[in-house]
Protein backbone atom coordinates (compact mmCIF):
# COMPACT_ATOMS: atom_id res chain seq x y z
CA UNK A 1 0.00 0.00 0.00
CA UNK A 2 1.35 3.39 -0.98
CA UNK A 3 0.26 6.56 0.72
CA UNK A 4 -0.08 9.82 -1.12
CA UNK A 5 -0.51 13.29 0.24
CA UNK A 6 -2.41 16.32 -0.99
CA UNK A 7 -0.26 19.38 -1.79
CA UNK A 8 -3.09 21.72 -1.00
CA UNK A 9 -4.58 20.50 2.28
CA UNK A 10 -2.07 17.93 3.56
CA UNK A 11 -4.61 15.10 3.66
CA UNK A 12 -3.09 11.63 3.39
CA UNK A 13 -4.83 8.83 1.53
CA UNK A 14 -4.13 5.42 0.11
CA UNK A 15 -3.08 5.75 -3.49
CA UNK A 16 -6.02 4.75 -5.70
CA UNK A 17 -5.51 2.91 -8.98
CA UNK A 18 -6.16 5.34 -11.79
CA UNK A 19 -6.11 4.51 -15.53
CA UNK A 20 -3.74 6.42 -17.80
CA UNK A 21 -5.05 9.89 -18.49
CA UNK A 22 -7.28 9.82 -15.42
CA UNK A 23 -6.79 11.89 -12.32
CA UNK A 24 -7.32 11.53 -8.62
CA UNK A 25 -9.10 14.25 -6.67
CA UNK A 26 -8.54 14.97 -3.01
CA UNK A 27 -11.62 13.95 -1.02
CA UNK A 28 -11.02 16.63 1.51
CA UNK A 29 -10.29 19.80 -0.49
CA UNK A 30 -11.13 18.90 -4.09
CA UNK A 31 -7.66 19.65 -5.51
CA UNK A 32 -6.18 17.35 -8.13
CA UNK A 33 -3.82 14.91 -6.42
CA UNK A 34 -2.22 13.66 -9.61
CA UNK A 35 -2.87 12.95 -13.27
CA UNK A 36 -1.65 9.47 -14.01
CA UNK A 37 0.53 9.03 -17.09
CA UNK A 38 2.62 5.91 -16.81
CA UNK A 39 4.44 6.72 -20.04
CA UNK A 40 5.15 10.25 -18.78
CA UNK A 41 8.94 10.00 -19.14
CA UNK A 42 8.79 9.10 -22.82
CA UNK A 43 5.89 11.35 -23.84
CA UNK A 44 7.05 14.43 -21.95
CA UNK A 45 10.60 13.91 -23.20
CA UNK A 46 9.40 13.83 -26.82
CA UNK A 47 7.35 16.99 -26.34
CA UNK A 48 10.22 18.70 -24.53
CA UNK A 49 12.55 17.99 -27.47
CA UNK A 50 9.99 19.48 -29.84
CA UNK A 51 9.52 22.46 -27.51
CA UNK A 52 13.29 23.07 -27.44
CA UNK A 53 13.47 23.25 -31.25
CA UNK A 54 10.47 25.58 -31.39
CA UNK A 55 11.93 27.69 -28.60
CA UNK A 56 15.11 28.25 -30.62
CA UNK A 57 13.07 29.22 -33.70
CA UNK A 58 10.89 31.54 -31.61
CA UNK A 59 13.98 33.33 -30.34
CA UNK A 60 16.03 33.39 -33.53
CA UNK A 61 13.53 34.85 -36.00
CA UNK A 62 11.47 38.05 -35.97
CA UNK A 63 8.09 37.91 -34.31
CA UNK A 64 6.52 40.83 -36.12
CA UNK A 65 7.55 42.90 -39.10
CA UNK A 66 6.32 46.43 -39.13
CA UNK A 67 6.30 48.75 -42.13
CA UNK A 68 5.49 52.43 -42.15
CA UNK A 69 6.20 54.81 -45.04
CA UNK A 70 8.68 52.43 -46.62
CA UNK A 71 10.65 51.99 -43.37
CA UNK A 72 10.55 48.53 -41.90
CA UNK A 73 11.39 47.38 -38.43
CA UNK A 74 11.45 43.88 -37.01
CA UNK A 75 11.03 42.76 -33.49
CA UNK A 76 12.34 39.61 -31.90
CA UNK A 77 11.85 38.51 -28.32
CA UNK A 78 15.30 39.78 -27.40
CA UNK A 79 14.94 43.12 -29.16
CA UNK A 80 11.97 43.99 -26.97
CA UNK A 81 13.95 43.22 -23.83
CA UNK A 82 16.99 45.18 -25.03
CA UNK A 83 14.90 48.15 -26.16
CA UNK A 84 13.39 48.40 -22.68
CA UNK A 85 16.86 48.15 -21.16
CA UNK A 86 18.16 50.99 -23.38
CA UNK A 87 15.27 53.20 -22.29
CA UNK A 88 16.40 52.67 -18.72
CA UNK A 89 13.44 50.46 -17.77
CA UNK A 90 15.64 47.91 -16.05
CA UNK A 91 12.96 46.40 -13.84
CA UNK A 92 10.42 45.91 -16.63
CA UNK A 93 13.12 44.60 -18.95
CA UNK A 94 14.29 42.09 -16.35
CA UNK A 95 10.75 40.88 -15.66
CA UNK A 96 10.03 40.39 -19.37
CA UNK A 97 13.37 38.62 -19.86
CA UNK A 98 12.69 36.32 -16.91
CA UNK A 99 9.14 35.39 -17.89
CA UNK A 100 9.43 35.04 -21.67
CA UNK A 101 13.01 33.90 -22.25
CA UNK A 102 14.84 32.64 -19.16
CA UNK A 103 12.06 30.72 -17.39
CA UNK A 104 10.70 28.91 -20.49
CA UNK A 105 14.24 27.96 -21.58
CA UNK A 106 15.09 26.72 -18.07
CA UNK A 107 11.84 24.78 -17.87
CA UNK A 108 12.48 22.93 -21.13
CA UNK A 109 16.18 22.36 -20.40
CA UNK A 110 15.43 21.03 -16.91
CA UNK A 111 12.86 18.62 -18.34
CA UNK A 112 15.36 17.39 -20.93
CA UNK A 113 18.07 17.09 -18.30
CA UNK A 114 15.87 15.02 -15.99
CA UNK A 115 13.95 12.90 -18.48
CA UNK A 116 16.57 11.98 -21.12
CA UNK A 117 18.82 10.13 -18.61
CA UNK A 118 15.76 8.37 -17.17
CA UNK A 119 14.69 7.19 -20.60
CA UNK A 120 18.16 6.03 -21.67
CA UNK A 121 18.97 4.68 -18.19
CA UNK A 122 22.03 6.84 -17.72
CA UNK A 123 23.25 7.74 -14.27
CA UNK A 124 22.30 11.32 -13.48
CA UNK A 125 23.35 12.53 -10.04
CA UNK A 126 21.98 16.02 -10.75
CA UNK A 127 18.51 14.74 -11.64
CA UNK A 128 17.05 15.12 -8.15
CA UNK A 129 18.00 18.79 -7.80
CA UNK A 130 16.98 19.54 -11.39
CA UNK A 131 13.54 18.01 -10.98
CA UNK A 132 12.95 19.96 -7.78
CA UNK A 133 13.47 23.12 -9.84
CA UNK A 134 10.95 22.14 -12.54
CA UNK A 135 8.04 23.02 -10.26
CA UNK A 136 9.71 26.16 -8.98
CA UNK A 137 10.38 27.62 -12.42
CA UNK A 138 6.95 26.75 -13.78
CA UNK A 139 4.92 29.73 -12.48
CA UNK A 140 7.42 32.17 -14.00
CA UNK A 141 7.17 30.89 -17.54
CA UNK A 142 4.46 32.95 -19.25
CA UNK A 143 4.68 32.28 -22.96
CA UNK A 144 0.93 31.92 -23.43
CA UNK A 145 0.34 35.31 -21.82
CA UNK A 146 2.96 36.80 -24.13
CA UNK A 147 1.05 35.45 -27.12
CA UNK A 148 -2.05 37.41 -26.07
CA UNK A 149 0.23 40.44 -25.71
CA UNK A 150 1.36 40.00 -29.31
CA UNK A 151 -2.24 39.86 -30.48
CA UNK A 152 -3.15 43.03 -28.60
CA UNK A 153 -0.12 44.80 -30.09
CA UNK A 154 -1.19 43.62 -33.55
CA UNK A 155 -4.62 45.15 -33.11
CA UNK A 156 -3.22 48.42 -31.78
CA UNK A 157 -0.71 48.82 -34.57
CA UNK A 158 -2.74 47.55 -37.51
CA UNK A 159 -4.32 50.97 -37.94
CA UNK A 160 -1.01 52.76 -38.06
CA UNK A 161 0.87 50.66 -40.52
CA UNK A 162 1.41 47.37 -42.29
CA UNK A 163 2.23 44.67 -39.83
CA UNK A 164 3.10 41.10 -40.72
CA UNK A 165 3.71 38.07 -38.57
CA UNK A 166 7.27 36.71 -38.71
CA UNK A 167 8.47 33.12 -38.58
CA UNK A 168 8.89 33.27 -34.81
CA UNK A 169 5.19 33.98 -34.36
CA UNK A 170 4.30 30.68 -36.03
CA UNK A 171 6.90 28.90 -33.93
CA UNK A 172 5.27 30.52 -30.90
CA UNK A 173 1.83 29.33 -31.90
CA UNK A 174 3.15 25.75 -32.01
CA UNK A 175 5.38 26.12 -28.97
CA UNK A 176 2.59 27.05 -26.57
CA UNK A 177 0.47 23.88 -26.98
CA UNK A 178 3.65 21.77 -27.11
CA UNK A 179 4.96 23.13 -23.82
CA UNK A 180 1.52 23.06 -22.23
CA UNK A 181 1.14 19.44 -23.36
CA UNK A 182 4.56 18.49 -22.00
CA UNK A 183 3.63 19.89 -18.59
CA UNK A 184 0.09 18.49 -18.62
CA UNK A 185 1.42 15.00 -19.36
CA UNK A 186 4.12 15.27 -16.72
CA UNK A 187 3.30 12.95 -13.84
CA UNK A 188 5.80 13.97 -11.14
CA UNK A 189 5.10 10.95 -8.93
CA UNK A 190 6.10 8.52 -11.71
CA UNK A 191 9.22 10.58 -12.46
CA UNK A 192 10.24 10.63 -8.78
CA UNK A 193 9.79 6.87 -8.59
CA UNK A 194 11.91 6.36 -11.71
CA UNK A 195 14.58 8.67 -10.27
CA UNK A 196 14.56 6.65 -7.05
CA UNK A 197 14.93 3.36 -8.97
CA UNK A 198 18.00 4.58 -10.85
CA UNK A 199 19.70 6.01 -7.78
CA UNK B 1 -3.56 13.25 19.15
CA UNK B 2 -5.13 14.66 16.04
CA UNK B 3 -6.75 12.58 13.37
CA UNK B 4 -4.43 10.84 10.94
CA UNK B 5 -6.25 12.09 7.84
CA UNK B 6 -3.95 15.07 8.02
CA UNK B 7 -0.22 14.76 7.52
CA UNK B 8 0.23 17.17 10.41
CA UNK B 9 -1.60 14.70 12.63
CA UNK B 10 1.57 13.10 13.84
CA UNK B 11 2.04 9.72 12.27
CA UNK B 12 2.84 10.85 8.75
CA UNK B 13 4.45 13.77 7.09
CA UNK B 14 4.66 14.80 3.50
CA UNK B 15 7.60 16.19 1.54
CA UNK B 16 6.57 19.56 0.17
CA UNK B 17 8.83 19.12 -2.86
CA UNK B 18 8.27 15.58 -4.13
CA UNK B 19 5.13 14.71 -2.16
CA UNK B 20 6.52 11.52 -0.67
CA UNK B 21 4.54 10.52 2.41
CA UNK B 22 6.77 9.30 5.20
CA UNK B 23 6.08 7.75 8.54
CA UNK B 24 7.40 9.84 11.41
CA UNK B 25 8.95 7.86 14.30
CA UNK B 26 7.44 8.89 17.61
CA UNK B 27 10.53 10.37 19.21
CA UNK B 28 11.59 12.45 16.21
CA UNK B 29 10.23 15.84 15.11
CA UNK B 30 9.24 15.84 11.45
CA UNK B 31 11.41 18.89 10.81
CA UNK B 32 14.50 16.89 11.68
CA UNK B 33 13.85 14.48 8.85
CA UNK B 34 15.16 14.88 5.33
CA UNK B 35 13.08 13.50 2.51
CA UNK B 36 14.35 10.02 1.70
CA UNK B 37 13.49 10.45 -1.97
CA UNK B 38 14.48 13.97 -3.01
CA UNK B 39 16.67 14.98 -0.07
CA UNK B 40 14.77 18.20 0.67
CA UNK B 41 14.32 19.37 4.24
CA UNK B 42 10.86 18.57 5.51
CA UNK B 43 8.76 21.69 5.91
CA UNK B 44 5.27 20.93 7.10
CA UNK B 45 4.11 24.44 6.31
CA UNK B 46 5.73 27.15 4.22
CA UNK B 47 7.92 29.18 6.59
CA UNK B 48 6.43 32.50 7.77
CA UNK B 49 3.63 32.10 5.26
CA UNK B 50 1.24 34.65 6.73
CA UNK B 51 3.61 37.57 7.38
CA UNK B 52 5.31 37.11 4.02
CA UNK B 53 2.02 36.98 2.12
CA UNK B 54 0.77 40.03 4.02
CA UNK B 55 3.95 41.98 3.23
CA UNK B 56 3.78 41.19 -0.50
CA UNK B 57 0.07 42.06 -0.58
CA UNK B 58 0.55 45.37 1.19
CA UNK B 59 3.35 46.35 -1.18
CA UNK B 60 1.22 45.31 -4.16
CA UNK B 61 -1.74 47.35 -2.92
CA UNK B 62 0.46 50.44 -2.51
CA UNK B 63 1.96 50.08 -6.00
CA UNK B 64 -1.46 49.44 -7.51
CA UNK B 65 -2.41 53.10 -7.18
CA UNK B 66 0.47 54.66 -9.18
CA UNK B 67 0.23 51.74 -11.61
CA UNK B 68 -3.22 52.96 -12.59
CA UNK B 69 -2.76 56.70 -12.19
CA UNK B 70 0.42 57.15 -14.25
CA UNK B 71 0.49 56.45 -17.98
CA UNK B 72 2.24 53.27 -19.05
CA UNK B 73 3.31 54.35 -22.53
CA UNK B 74 3.59 57.47 -24.62
CA UNK B 75 3.27 56.83 -28.33
CA UNK B 76 4.46 59.44 -30.82
CA UNK B 77 3.39 59.00 -34.40
CA UNK B 78 3.63 61.62 -37.14
CA UNK B 79 4.32 64.25 -34.55
CA UNK B 80 1.17 63.41 -32.62
CA UNK B 81 1.57 62.32 -29.02
CA UNK B 82 -0.71 60.06 -27.08
CA UNK B 83 -0.18 58.62 -23.63
CA UNK B 84 -2.09 55.67 -22.34
CA UNK B 85 -2.81 54.47 -18.85
CA UNK B 86 -3.86 50.88 -18.22
CA UNK B 87 -7.52 51.90 -18.19
CA UNK B 88 -7.43 54.15 -21.25
CA UNK B 89 -5.63 51.42 -23.20
CA UNK B 90 -8.38 48.98 -22.33
CA UNK B 91 -11.10 51.44 -23.26
CA UNK B 92 -9.40 52.10 -26.59
CA UNK B 93 -9.20 48.39 -27.33
CA UNK B 94 -12.86 47.88 -26.42
CA UNK B 95 -14.03 50.73 -28.64
CA UNK B 96 -11.73 50.48 -31.64
CA UNK B 97 -10.28 47.03 -31.63
CA UNK B 98 -11.38 43.55 -31.14
CA UNK B 99 -14.10 43.18 -28.51
CA UNK B 100 -13.02 39.70 -27.39
CA UNK B 101 -9.42 40.83 -26.98
CA UNK B 102 -10.62 43.95 -25.18
CA UNK B 103 -12.53 41.86 -22.67
CA UNK B 104 -9.51 39.59 -22.08
CA UNK B 105 -7.25 42.57 -21.46
CA UNK B 106 -9.85 44.27 -19.25
CA UNK B 107 -10.16 41.17 -17.09
CA UNK B 108 -6.42 40.47 -17.08
CA UNK B 109 -5.14 43.93 -16.27
CA UNK B 110 -7.96 45.63 -14.36
CA UNK B 111 -10.09 42.95 -12.69
CA UNK B 112 -7.47 40.29 -11.89
CA UNK B 113 -4.91 42.38 -9.94
CA UNK B 114 -7.44 44.03 -7.64
CA UNK B 115 -9.46 40.84 -7.21
CA UNK B 116 -6.29 38.95 -6.41
CA UNK B 117 -5.29 41.45 -3.72
CA UNK B 118 -8.79 41.37 -2.18
CA UNK B 119 -9.21 37.58 -2.28
CA UNK B 120 -5.75 36.83 -0.90
CA UNK B 121 -6.32 39.36 1.89
CA UNK B 122 -9.59 37.65 2.77
CA UNK B 123 -7.91 34.24 2.79
CA UNK B 124 -5.16 35.66 4.94
CA UNK B 125 -7.60 37.11 7.47
CA UNK B 126 -9.69 33.94 7.56
CA UNK B 127 -6.58 31.86 8.29
CA UNK B 128 -5.38 34.32 10.89
CA UNK B 129 -8.77 34.04 12.68
CA UNK B 130 -8.62 30.23 12.38
CA UNK B 131 -11.96 30.42 10.61
CA UNK B 132 -13.79 27.17 9.93
CA UNK B 133 -16.01 28.74 7.27
CA UNK B 134 -16.35 26.68 4.06
CA UNK B 135 -12.76 25.50 3.74
CA UNK B 136 -13.44 23.72 0.45
CA UNK B 137 -14.58 26.93 -1.21
CA UNK B 138 -11.69 28.91 0.23
CA UNK B 139 -9.29 26.26 -1.07
CA UNK B 140 -10.87 26.58 -4.50
CA UNK B 141 -10.56 30.38 -4.41
CA UNK B 142 -6.86 30.00 -3.72
CA UNK B 143 -6.39 27.62 -6.63
CA UNK B 144 -8.17 30.03 -8.99
CA UNK B 145 -6.09 32.99 -7.77
CA UNK B 146 -2.95 30.95 -8.35
CA UNK B 147 -3.87 30.14 -11.95
CA UNK B 148 -5.31 33.47 -13.05
CA UNK B 149 -2.68 35.83 -11.67
CA UNK B 150 -0.14 35.39 -14.46
CA UNK B 151 -2.51 36.80 -17.09
CA UNK B 152 -2.04 40.32 -15.73
CA UNK B 153 1.33 40.42 -17.47
CA UNK B 154 -0.41 40.99 -20.83
CA UNK B 155 -0.11 44.77 -20.69
CA UNK B 156 3.57 44.64 -19.83
CA UNK B 157 4.16 42.47 -22.89
CA UNK B 158 2.17 44.80 -25.14
CA UNK B 159 4.39 47.68 -24.04
CA UNK B 160 7.49 45.56 -24.71
CA UNK B 161 6.38 44.75 -28.26
CA UNK B 162 5.45 48.36 -28.98
CA UNK B 163 8.85 49.53 -27.78
CA UNK B 164 10.60 46.90 -29.88
CA UNK B 165 8.70 47.78 -33.04
CA UNK B 166 8.28 51.52 -32.93
CA UNK B 167 11.68 53.08 -33.06
CA UNK B 168 11.43 54.98 -36.33
CA UNK B 169 12.40 58.38 -34.98
CA UNK B 170 9.91 61.13 -35.80
CA UNK B 171 7.54 58.82 -37.67
CA UNK B 172 6.79 56.60 -34.72
CA UNK B 173 8.36 56.05 -31.35
CA UNK B 174 7.34 54.79 -27.94
CA UNK B 175 8.43 55.94 -24.53
CA UNK B 176 7.77 53.70 -21.53
CA UNK B 177 6.32 55.66 -18.59
CA UNK B 178 6.38 55.11 -14.81
CA UNK B 179 3.00 53.37 -14.78
CA UNK B 180 4.49 50.35 -16.55
CA UNK B 181 7.13 49.93 -13.85
CA UNK B 182 4.59 50.05 -11.04
CA UNK B 183 2.24 47.76 -12.92
CA UNK B 184 4.81 45.07 -13.57
CA UNK B 185 5.93 45.31 -9.95
CA UNK B 186 2.29 44.82 -8.85
CA UNK B 187 2.01 41.67 -10.97
CA UNK B 188 5.25 40.20 -9.62
CA UNK B 189 4.33 41.09 -6.02
CA UNK B 190 0.92 39.43 -6.29
CA UNK B 191 2.55 36.33 -7.82
CA UNK B 192 4.98 36.22 -4.91
CA UNK B 193 2.10 36.74 -2.46
CA UNK B 194 0.17 33.81 -3.94
CA UNK B 195 3.28 31.64 -3.82
CA UNK B 196 4.03 32.47 -0.19
CA UNK B 197 0.53 31.64 0.97
CA UNK B 198 0.22 28.09 2.20
CA UNK B 199 -3.26 26.70 1.43
CA UNK B 200 -2.77 23.92 3.99
CA UNK B 201 -3.23 26.59 6.67
CA UNK B 202 -6.88 26.84 5.62
CA UNK B 203 -7.34 23.27 6.83
CA UNK B 204 -5.40 23.43 10.05
CA UNK B 205 -8.28 24.63 12.25
CA UNK B 206 -10.53 21.97 10.68
CA UNK B 207 -9.49 18.63 11.97
CA UNK B 208 -12.29 16.42 13.05
CA UNK B 209 -15.58 15.01 12.10
CA UNK B 210 -15.90 15.55 8.41
CA UNK B 211 -14.08 12.46 7.23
Amino acid sequence: MTLIGCHHCDAVAKEPWVPDGGSAICRRCGATLFRRHRKTVEVTLALAVAAWILLILANAYPLLIFEIQGQASESTLASGVSALWRQGEYAVSAIVFLTTMLAPACEVLLLLFVLAPLHFRWRNPGGVIAFRWVERVRPWSMMEVFLIGIMVALVKLSEMADIRPGLALWAFLLLIPTLAGALALLDPEIVWRRIEETK
Amino acid sequence: MKSSTNALGGRHTQCSICNLVMAVPEDVAAEQLGCSRCGAMIQRRKPNSLPRTAAFLLAAAICYIPANVYPIVEITSFGYQQSDTIISGVIYLLLHGNLALGVIVFVASVVVPILKIILLSMLLISVQCRSQWRPRDRARIYRIVEVVGRWSMVDVYVVTILVALLHLGSIASVEVEQGAIFFSVVVVLTLLAAQSFDPRLIWDPIEDGDE
